[in-house]
């Protein structure tokens, strides 16, 4: 197996792209991306989507984006994991090149949700979970979340706004990035009496829809400094699948799937939670960010939300997490947002995350979730 | 919805019936046919009491496609006294009213109707438990 590197990042703004079509949101993150890595041909691309179909009518998203990057007669293909779906385009990149199969890969994560009304992409969204078991009896997918966060209050003792750091933390960080959609910080107040989406979740717990690329350029670690000063190492990536189905679960308040698949990454990193610099976590929700940092090892089983309120997820504290803004605060195009958390985590490590810079940061972590915690993937990177 | 996958689920939605593991004994529900407890193949059919208890619960205020109109509704996971989790509506009851452990019984009703020409689709939502009446 290849050692492998990201030898380019790139990425467009988080927003509503009314005049941006979803291919034009690919191409324009890969040209960065390649444009970073100085390259002009790739071997192959990986697409991470989740919705296209759904929300703009458009599969067949490999070839679409290879043909209008005129990138002709590329291997090119779409990978599909719900909101996991670009940590999972990473991974595919990650095996392609480590197995020898492709030398330069370019993977994609895109998302264009905001041509619909929002009735349509709660439904959509909503295919993330259980057609026939969850989404049939009306539960949206913010509503299976609030079931989880309601659950978890109840064992553990918190009340609603002990959930307010995770989203306050997020927007303090988005200020700072330029690739954000919500450049703007949020109160305590503001959160008290944000709109009740799904009761306990509201508007402040929950990460906007929104449109987005990302893409990341991999190729073997030895040759990576041909194309960059700064090669990041991947030093694990992982997926583990649990029950799609909450109601599925033994435990619905443990995301297995992210225990299972950090422990993978850690085992592949030889490394321990103790030892990454950073978390770029999964915050749909807010309860999703505490599930996963106990999950992923960084707080013990109800802890959680715990570790926020004693300020330890902060730029300055114990594991600083969604350092450039999260899905809270960047933004939440699903099919993307694992892409993001990647350039980010890269970004930081590349010591170029300007005001939000995690002072000597060495490892960091992402984790991306799709669904309630059905298919999790984890990727630990290494700085030059 | 389409006819075909209404029809093919109608035991489990009208009638809560699930599985029971021939290998092992579990009751499961979804039915799934190879048993989460022992990966051993499940396929005996078993009907759910319908009595249990809420898990969790959570109202909604902004609703997907089709259950606009039926908003704010509340949903629940519910833990069947034979031990599985079932995600459901809840009806015939204030939503304030709801709390985690509360005893509450399967009913029939209507879960969407897809328009004026489309179909009525039913299936299970779970109500506060009736007080047992003397027979």
């Amino acid at each position: 197996m290849r050692d492998v590197s990201i030898i380019g990042i790139g990425q467009v703004k988080v927003g509503e792209h009314w005049d941006k079509s979803l291919r034009e949101l690919g191409y324009y993150a890969l040209r960065a991306a390649m444009q970073d890595a100085r390259i002009e041909r790739i071997d192959a691309l990986f697409v991470g989507n989740m919705l296209s179909g759904e929300l703009t009518g458009q599969e067949h998203l490999g070839a679409i984006i290879a043909d209008f990057a005129g990138l002709k007669g590329v291997e090119a293909v779409k990978v599909e994991a719900a909101c996991g779906s670009g940590a999972a385009a990473l991974r595919m990149g990650h095996i392609a090149v480590a197995g020898g199969m492709a030398d330069v890969v370019a993977c994609i994560g895109v998302e264009k949700m905001t041509d619909k009304q929002n009735a349509s992409v709660t439904s959509a969204l909503a295919m993330a979970a259980d057609n026939d078991y969850e989404a049939l009896h009306g539960l949206s997918f913010v509503s299976i979340n609030a079931l989880l966060m309601r659950r978890y209050m109840h064992e553990h003792g918190y009340k609603k706004e002990d959930f307010a750091p995770f989203a306050i933390n997020a927007h303090a960080n988005a200020v700072n990035n330029p690739y954000a959609m919500f450049q703007a910080p949020v109160t305590q107040k503001q959160f008290a009496e944000a709109k009740m989406i799904a009761d306990p979740i509201n508007l402040l717990d929950s990460s906007p829809i929104a449109d987005g690329a990302a893409c990341v350029i991999l190729a073997p670690t030895s040759i990576a400094k041909e194309f960059t000063d700064k090669p990041v190492r991947i030093r694990a990536s992982a997926i583990a699948t649990d029950t799609v189905a909450v109601h599925d679960r033994r435990d619905p308040l443990f995301l297995e799937g992210g225990a299972i698949s950090a422990q993978k990454a850690y085992a592949m990193a030889g490394v321990g939670p103790h030892d990454i610099d950073l978390f770029e976590l999964h915050d749909a929700f807010t309860i999703m960010s505490a599930l996963s940092l106990e999950a992923a090892g960084f707080a013990p089983r109800g802890k959680g939300v715990a570790l926020a309120l004693d300020g330890e997820i902060g730029l300055g504290g114990r594991i600083p997490i969604t350092t450039m803004g999260g899905l809270k605060a960047r933004g939440h195009p699903v099919g993307a947002t694992g892409m993001y958390q990647i350039v980010e985590v890269a970004t930081q490590l590349r010591g170029e995350a300007g005001a939000n810079q995690i002072q000597d940061a060495r490892l960091g972590m992402a984790q991306n979730i799709g669904g309630s915690g059905a298919t999790v993937v984890t990727t630990i990177l290494e700085g030059p | 919805m389409e006819v075909a996958r209404f029809w093919r689920t109608t035991g489990q939605r009208y009638q809560l019936v699930g599985e029971i593991c021939p290998s092992c004994g579990e009751k499961i529900f979804p039915p799934r046919d190879v048993c989460p407890a022992c990966d051993k193949e499940a396929k005996t059919p078993y009907t759910f009491s319908g009595k249990g208890e809420v898990y969790s619960y959570s109202t909604i205020y902004s609703a997907p496609e089709g259950f606009e109109k039926y908003a704010p509704y509340t949903v629940a996971l519910v833990r069947l006294a034979e031990g599985p989790l079932v995600t459901a509506q809840l009806t015939d009851v204030d939503a304030r009213d709801v709390k985690v452990g509360m005893p509450v019984e399967m009913v029939t009703r209507v879960l969407r109707e897809d328009g004026e020409r489309g179909m009525v689709v039913y299936g299970y939502k779970f109500r506060p438990q009736q007080l047992q009446t003397a027979s």
